[in-house]
């Protein structure tokens, strides 16, 4: 598999970690009345898509970037490549 | 010497002979036969017998897709087992050996299973060995084990290795056959980045074996002019003896290069991992045979196959042949034979009205031969005419077409399946949006003739330059005559009861796959599995269709309608060492050393693996005989004196930027908002789940400068968190994070002298005393005179202690000086266990105790996880189910006799409990022998522990046989309140 990293180009997938779902990024506001059950939803409850999915990466033997990594589950296309930093916050949850 | 039954033609260098041996008689080839081609001229016909009934078998194909003709190879003191004669390179000096038969391939005693073949069915095993099941480990096994199987493997080590290598291109071109090699030709002269792989040791493929002219060039002479031209490309890179065995997501392709056997290298193949931007499936067809009452006898061999001992190795495999066939393409192998003066008896087509008109040969039209007489050699066949007369044809060599199988594995491993053609009665690859990667192309695709080759060649990679944007160059395509294939459905001969073979390397018959019907095995993959039809190393390539076809006869069904079993990579056998590559033994992972190993060896340290770091473990003095001494010698000097240890191995992270401190006080759960400059604060990290990921220190050494230490075996961990951390969840955040870890080296200086001995080495600037430098205080120094240095005042034994922090490069020279400056206080080194030791003595938590099931509170840290601030892990830490009053609490245990050991992973109960897991209190995490204490003690979970001060416990470890009674006491053995680390 080939990541094409932003801003490295190409990369070969042993130089990343897979992580998890983007929704990661999405964390609760700690202040919130109902924060144990956002926090809970947060890290537990994920969307098992059949479809383009959005999950974070990790340049590890790289820039150490962190990547949002958008892939089709059905035929492991990967469709867009953005640095995390740069993705909006507002994900489809 | 020359061989009788040589054409004296073909692509071979009669100038070179090549001696080699086979069942231990000398025999004589060239340079250009593989081991089939040289035994079959020297007039070999029985190579082998057969997996099940041992009966004998000779040359059926002339390629990886042989099921019979497998050896042993033996050379460097090693042995091969299951190498196709008919891939093998002939090289000087090469010894073969047949397989599967005792005490002699022509006299072989389990033979006799043969005459026993009723008892021999599909599903044998399983019917016959099912009970008493106790016998099957003892009895059945071994016995199936001895009886059964092929090639025995070597016990030896390999002498050679294999490597792994890793390749990328615009276009992968999977074989060198006719379209594999226009197509490689017109993308390499665009300028493509070009792979051309082909598994056989010359270029050419299927053309290699046909008489026929490309652009009024012989077809060799037009594969090499295309090949040169090739090589004069910088962009095109030809690979010979390299396979293609499997492909995968994002266009990747396993490769495996082997290399010619009789190279001095040490290498003897590498397995490529290729990454293309486009593949083209190039690797043609393959002959199928057509099953009749003992079809499976020396000299009956595949029709093409025939044609490529004749064209290719210039080998005439004997001068009475006859063909048997139901499509044209074994007339041109008729036609070939004839062309040498060979004897071709008759053309036996089982098609009423083929269309062929050659005066010259002998054709009995909608006739079947219906079966085979010879023992150990074919020598004559029985014929049914359309007539229904049976009558006798003497022959030595049968030529069988049963048609023509695309090579369409490689496309279905991506999850394509094939599509049924009926034209050519082949599966050709599927068409599907999954897969546009690969293009299948040429015979692989169903076009068995070379001008439609050719033609759908052009087409495909002209598409597949557009799509890769590269500009088409000028090329010429070759001229030639175009060409027409018919073929019948014709998969098996019904007449007559004898056994029919499909698959010849697991010995299936058509009467298994009825067998295997009447038994209900419908689906196909049930079938293969039942009747192990396809299952041998030649993964069924000429049986597969063939069984299929059967099934849907039985069953009335058309054959795409039964369908295909799935084909898996890899394509070929390979061997288990072309996975590992070179990671094996000390190779096999990396191996970290600390700045201070070879200072460590040289004072006979003996090493422990943490991770991938190699620590120092103790260091053994002269008397000391067993370990123990050197670890409690060690520890006393520390609690008595001075001793320093290498800490290097902790991870460190550099942490600067204007929101540092707000960072790191979002990092830890406890509140690390006022950090004064100059000071060190334990910090615990949770994971968002609320349970404690790691610990460590943080130093503030300047305003918007940090440097947190982890845990060794957490701090790629811990720093890919923290990335994570900043990047994705605060990015808006001014933080800079690297990881110091190899770059600075620490020294722990730890015992109530370490200050005597840090004062010898600080510049004389710098005061350490304790009223200016006390507990947790950190500060940038220098040292020796001016090098840079960090000192930091944290203890992990529970002494007065330092850790020192200087660039990596001068770790080895401090240690040194250490020694010398620390002769007077009797300085000691210190290796891993004694410092685990000291912190069990203390009660510090490590990796043991922090091992991703405990909370804070756990720990007796609850109090710590502040609920004033944003942290990771604050707010579902709160979770009921963790904060239980009489959950798990660490404890110290103490053994009531003092010298009974208390072992790690055992288990606490009640004194009067049962041993179930109802009972289970808690479990020991941490123990060792304790100088101090002149006692065994340990550390581990405890129900409702902090309230159990000083009951009496049992500690079982029932799988050891073990049981110690213990004290429930504090975790911190000695000095509780910390006076010896502030002093």
């Amino acid at each position: 598999m080939i990541i094409e990293h932003p801003i490295l180009g190409p990369r070969d997938i042993h130089e990343f970690i897979y992580v998890g779902d983007a929704s990661l990024i999405n964390r609760p506001n700690w202040n919130d009345d109902d924060a144990g059950s956002k926090f809970y939803e947060y890290l537990y409850l994920r969307k098992n898509i059949a479809g383009i999915h959005k999950e974070l990466w990790f340049h590890q033997q790289g820039d150490r970037s962190w990547l949002v990594v958008s892939r089709n589950t059905k035929t492991h296309e990967i469709v867009k490549v953005d640095l995390v930093t740069k993705v909006s916050k507002e994900l489809e949850t | 010497m020359k061989n009788s039954n040589r054409t004296n033609l073909g692509l071979i260098d009669y100038t070179t002979e090549i001696n080699f041996q086979f069942d231990g008689i000398a025999y004589k080839g060239f340079q250009g036969d593989t081991l089939a081609s040289a035994l079959m001229a020297n007039g070999v016909k029985l190579i082998g017998r057969s997996f099940k009934y041992h009966r004998p078998r000779g040359i059926l194909t002339s390629g990886s897709h042989e099921p019979n003709a497998l050896v042993e190879l033996v050379y460097d003191n090693t042995t091969e087992p299951n190498t196709k004669a008919t891939t093998i390179e002939l090289f000087e000096g090469l010894i073969a050996r047949s397989q599967n038969c005792w005490p002699s391939l022509k006299y072989d005693f389990m033979s006799i299973n043969d005459k026993f073949s009723n008892l021999l069915s599909a599903g044998f095993y399983y019917k016959t060995f099912m009970w008493p099941s106790s016998f099957w480990e003892k009895l059945y096994e071994p016995l199936i084990r001895k009886a059964a199987g092929l090639g025995k493997l070597s016990t030896v080590d390999d002498p050679k290795s294999s490597e792994k290598g890793f390749l990328h291109c615009d276009l992968l071109v999977i074989g060198s056959g006719p379209s594999g090699l226009i197509s490689a030709y017109i993308a390499g002269l665009s300028g493509a980045k070009v792979i051309l792989v082909e598994e056989d040791y010359i270029f050419g493929g299927n053309l290699n074996n046909e008489i026929i002219s490309i652009s009024k060039l012989s077809s060799h002479n037009w594969i090499n002019f295309i090949i040169t031209e090739l090589k004069k490309l910088p962009n095109v890179r030809l690979m010979l003896r390299s396979c293609a065995i499997g492909m995968f997501d994002h266009g990747v392709f396993g490769i495996i290069e082997k290399f010619n056997k009789s190279l001095e290298t040490k290498i003897s193949q590498v397995f490529w991992k290729v990454t293309s931007k486009k593949a083209m499936l190039c690797t043609g067809a393959l002959e199928r045979i057509i099953p009749f009452s003992n079809n499976d006898r020396p000299g009956i061999m595949l029709s093409g196959s025939i044609r490529s001992y004749l064209n290719r190795w210039g080998v005439i495999p004997s001068n009475k042949v006859a063909i048997f066939t139901n499509n044209d393409d074994a007339y041109i192998t008729a036609k070939n034979l004839i062309s040498y003066g060979v004897n071709v008896v008759a053309v036996i087509d089982t098609r009423e009205n083929p269309n062929i008109t050659d005066p010259n040969i002998k054709v009995y039209k909608g006739s079947q031969v219906i079966n085979s007489k010879g023992k150990l050699a074919l020598k004559g066949i029985n014929v049914l005419s359309n007539d229904g007369k049976v009558f006798y044809l003497e022959c030595n060599t049968l030529g069988v077409s049963g048609g023509w199988n695309p090579n369409v594995q490689l496309s279905c491993h991506t999850g394509v399946k094939p599509e049924w053609q009926n034209d050519i009665l082949a599966f050709i690859p599927g068409k599907n949006n999954i897969s546009t990667h690969l293009k299948a192309v040429g015979a692989a695709n169903g076009n068995f003739t070379l001008d439609s080759c050719m033609i759908a060649s052009e087409t495909a990679v002209l598409a597949i330059l557009k799509e890769l944007k590269i500009k088409v160059k000028n090329y010429k395509m070759p001229d030639i005559e175009s060409e027409t294939y018919n073929i019948q459905p014709f998969w098996y001969v019904e007449h007559g009861n004898q056994r029919k073979w499909i698959d010849f390397q697991n010995d299936v018959t058509v009467k298994d796959i009825e067998l295997a019907y009447k038994e209900n095995f419908r689906s196909v993959e049930h079938l293969k599995r039942y009747t192990t039809l396809g299952m041998g190393t030649d993964q069924g390539k000429t049986s597969n269709v063939t069984g299929l076809a059967i099934l849907a006869n039985l069953s009335n069904k058309t054959i795409p309608e039964v369908g295909t079993t799935i084909f898996r990579p890899p394509y070929v056998p390979v061997s288990l060492d072309a996975f590992v590559g070179s990671s094996k033994a000390k190779y096999f992972k990396p191996i970290r050393l600390t700045p201070t190993h070879e200072w460590a060896e040289k004072n006979h340290a003996s090493f422990v693996e943490t991770g991938l770091w190699l620590r120092a473990e103790w260091y053994t003095k002269e008397n000391e005989k067993d370990w123990r001494q050197s670890v409690d010698r060690e520890v006393n000097s520390v609690r008595n004196s001075v001793g320093f240890c290498d800490v290097s191995t902790l991870g460190k992270i550099d942490i600067q930027g204007k929101d540092s401190q707000e960072f790191i006080n979002k990092i830890y759960c406890n509140g690390f908002s006022k950090l004064a400059i100059g000071k060190v604060r334990y910090g615990l990290m949770l994971r968002e789940d609320g349970l404690v990921m790691d610990d460590g220190t943080t130093a503030r050494m300047s305003d918007n400068h940090f440097i947190m230490t982890t845990t060794t075996v957490n701090a790629e961990s811990v720093y890919r968190h923290l990335e994570f951390c900043h990047q994705c969840l605060w990015p808006e955040m001014d933080v800079q994070l690297i990881s110091t870890t190899d770059a600075w080296s620490q020294i722990a200086i730890a015992g109530p002298n370490s200050r005597k001995v840090i004062s010898k080495i600080i510049d004389p600037q710098f005061d350490v005393s304790n009223e200016n430098f006390p507990f947790m205080a950190c500060k940038e120094i220098s040292i020796c005179g001016g090098f840079r240095a960090r000192l930091f005042r944290i203890s992990f034994s529970g002494e007065l202690a330092y850790e020192i922090s200087i660039p990596s490069q001068y770790a080895s020279s401090l240690v040194s000086y250490l020694m010398e400056v620390g002769k007077e206080e009797n300085i000691a080194p210190y290796g891993t266990e004694a410092l685990g030791v000291m912190r069990i003595e203390k009660g510090h938590a490590a990796g043991p105790e922090l091992n991703g099931t405990v909370t804070a509170l756990n720990l007796n840290m609850g109090k710590m996880v502040s609920l004033t601030k944003d942290s990771i892990g604050m707010i579902l830490s709160k979770r009921i189910g963790l904060n239980l009053e009489d959950g798990p609490r660490l404890v110290g245990l103490k053994p009531i006799k003092p010298e009974n050991q208390i072992i790690s992973g055992s288990y606490i109960f009640n004194l009067k409990d049962k041993l179930n897991a109802e009972n289970d209190l808690g479990y020991v995490t941490s123990s060792c022998y304790s100088p101090t204490l002149n006692s065994y003690i340990a550390l581990g979970f405890l129900k409702d522990g902090n309230n159990r001060y000083g009951d009496k416990i049992k500690v079982s470890n029932p799988l050891l046989n073990k049981e110690v009674f213990a004290k429930v006491c504090n975790p911190i053995f000695v000095d509780p309140n910390g006076d010896r680390l502030r002093g």
